[in-house]
């Protein structure tokens, strides 16, 4: 084994590992601020990986998206809206617990039956394409990918124009769903700064 | 998974052929390749020797990156007396230049506090979170032609992503703090850095539709062409003053400083902190800053470049292109380029800090996504369709 090798797999154990054991943090710990944080190492270990597969730009796409984007906001929300509150004691939790746990272990199970029986195509590519995966994911982006790519940007314009309607409910005087007038407490009031109106 | 791992490596090893192979007909002084050349003659193998290579520039560039802050934090206090009408530091040293060692030995050896009611683990993990990502992200940094650490690929957007970590340990340190003006802070910090990252990107984007590559060395590469006349900075001076607005607003510096207004949220996200940990926000803000400012000049003020192209020296000394004398004088102007530009925008950064007001909240969101944002999405429009029409001069 040379030293490229081995430390190569070194850092996919390593990885592999982090990935494993922050995953079942997020699942397990009490604490919503401790698995918002380790979402955030999963998402970056799940990087290293791509890194480990030659994939740079899929790796820094990673980051950017998910860790930059995605946790930021999870903890953004998380930390807008942490109120310390006792909940309510949910009935009969044992059983909805066993139920949860047999569910996925039957889909773990499920999955491994799939990895073993399937038969791995492991084949070496005869030239990587390394470093030029940039402009190749570009040009797949705007030929053959070029409509899930679009229904991609359109689903994410649905979001936010619902995101928006759902903030911004003064620019309605009716609720779209119920019909009723809009309760005018909750919306922000003109932006003005106190300051200005004393004098 | 053994096939899988022998597959890459295959891949690796014939990368690094390409590159060996590659460099040693380019152009510029390689250190890489005379160093393992070195090594070798002392009977080592190209391996080991490229092991032994690997931590020189890295500690290189960290040094260079701390030395830097101690300037920084120096020309800080220096401009802002002057800016106020005082001496400022003038015992420490000569001109007070020992002035930012003796703050960094005063931070070294302060008792670290980790508050009763905090959150012990995330509050020390926040301040490293901030400062890793800043580090990181000048492996991209080219001071010449063969002068970084790594030319990855993904150059430049690379520093975007690691940028994007950074507001992370922002709400770490403010949540695990247990302040109401740190947790304000570090949700201001956040709110700030991801409204400006997307105006900073797409100015970027624009460059790197000109260069075709999002390589930083290609980037400079191709401002090289006409010396001063060819800088990205006549091409896209709206980019360029885009850009260095969003670099100013990600490095919290005034105008921009709403995470630490002192005056509404006393110190932010970094009120609690005291000693080293304090030291590593501090580090981590001015190397930020150094690394925004040499960013900018490699984007748009032509890198290493002289404002005068080397060809034209050369031929005016009547020597060759790739005689030593013209290599080493390229290097060695090159290195003093790339920190001159670097450092004086720095200066303007320290002197807009020292004489502007801050602005309000909802001032900066205005800001950011009524007005850079949609400002730097023509931007990259224009580029697109001016690239179309005029290709010999922006980038066919």
């Amino acid at each position: 084994m040379s030293i490229a090798i081995t430390t190569q797999f070194i850092c996919f154990i390593i990885l592999s590992l982090v990935i494993l054991i922050g995953a079942i943090g997020v699942v397990l710990l009490e604490s919503i601020v401790y698995s918002a944080f380790l979402l955030g190492g999963v998402f970056m270990s799940v990087a290293g990986l791509y890194l480990l597969l030659n994939a740079s730009f899929v790796a820094a796409a990673q980051v950017l998206v998910y860790v930059g984007a995605v946790n930021v906001l999870i903890i953004f929300a998380i930390m807008l809206v942490n109120k310390k509150e006792d909940l309510k004691p949910i009935n009969d939790i044992k059983s909805r617990r066993i139920i949860s746990t047999s569910i996925c272990l039957t889909l773990l199970s499920l999955l491994i039956r799939v990895d073993l029986t399937n038969v791995w195509n492991l084949s070496i590519p005869q030239n990587s394409i390394g470093e030029e995966s940039t402009i190749r994911i570009g040009e797949h982006l705007f030929s053959d990918y070029l409509l899930p790519f679009e229904v991609a940007s359109v689903l994410l314009l649905m979001a936010m124009i619902g995101a928006i309607v759902l903030a911004r409910r003064d620019v309605m005087t009716k609720d779209i769903s119920t019909g009723l007038p809009v309760d005018q407490e909750l919306i922000e009031k003109s932006s003005e700064p106190l300051l200005t109106n004393k004098n | 998974m053994q096939l899988f791992i022998k597959n890459t490596h295959i891949v690796y090893e014939e990368l690094i052929y390409k590159v060996n192979n590659i460099k040693i007909l380019e152009y510029g002084l390689d250190l890489e390749y005379s160093f393992n050349e070195f090594l070798k003659g002392f009977g080592l193998s190209s391996e080991i020797a490229h092991i032994i290579w690997l931590p020189v520039p890295m500690l290189l560039v960290l040094v260079a990156a701390v030395v830097g802050v101690l300037v920084t934090v120096w020309l800080e206090r220096k401009i802002s007396a002057a800016a106020q009408q005082r001496i400022g530091p003038e015992y420490a040293g000569a001109l007070g230049v020992l002035q930012p060692i003796a703050d960094g030995l005063k931070l070294l050896v302060k008792e670290d506090i980790i508050p009763a009611k905090a959150d012990g683990i995330l509050f020390t993990a926040g301040p490293i979170l901030v400062l890793v990502p800043v580090i990181l992200s000048w492996l991209i940094v080219p001071f010449g032609q063969n002068l970084l650490i790594s030319n990855v690929g993904i150059g430049i957007f690379l520093w975007i992503a690691l940028s994007s970590i950074q507001p992370i340990g922002l709400l770490m340190s403010g949540y695990a703090s247990n302040n109401k003006y740190s947790l304000l802070g570090g949700l201001r910090a956040a709110a700030q850095s991801i409204s400006y990252e997307i105006p900073l990107a797409l100015s970027v984007l624009a460059i790197v539709l000109m260069t075709n590559s999002l390589s930083t060395i290609d980037i400079v590469n191709q401002q090289s062409g006409a010396g001063i006349l060819s800088w990205n900075i006549w091409r896209q001076p709206v980019g360029f003053i885009v850009f260095w607005i969003c670099a100013l607003a990600e490095c919290e510096r005034l105008p921009f400083d709403l995470p630490e207004a002192e005056e509404e949220l006393v110190a932010g996200y970094q009120t609690e902190y005291a000693g080293m940990k304090f030291a590593l926000f501090y580090l981590g803000s001015y190397i930020n800053l150094i690394l925004s400012a040499l960013l900018v000049s490699i984007l748009y003020l032509g890198g290493w470049g002289f404002p005068i192209p080397v060809e034209i020296i050369a031929k005016f000394l009547n020597l060759p292109i790739n005689a030593p004398f013209i290599q080493v004088f390229t290097a060695s102007i090159g290195i003093v380029m790339t920190v001159l530009k670097a450092y004086l925008l720095v200066f303007i950064a320290i002197l807009l800090r020292w004489t502007t007001p801050r602005v309000r909240i909802d001032q900066l969101l205005d800001l950011g996504w009524k007005f850079l944002l949609p400002i730097s999405l023509a931007n990259l429009l224009i580029t697109a369709g001016l690239k179309l029409a005029f290709p010999q001069f922006f980038g066919g």
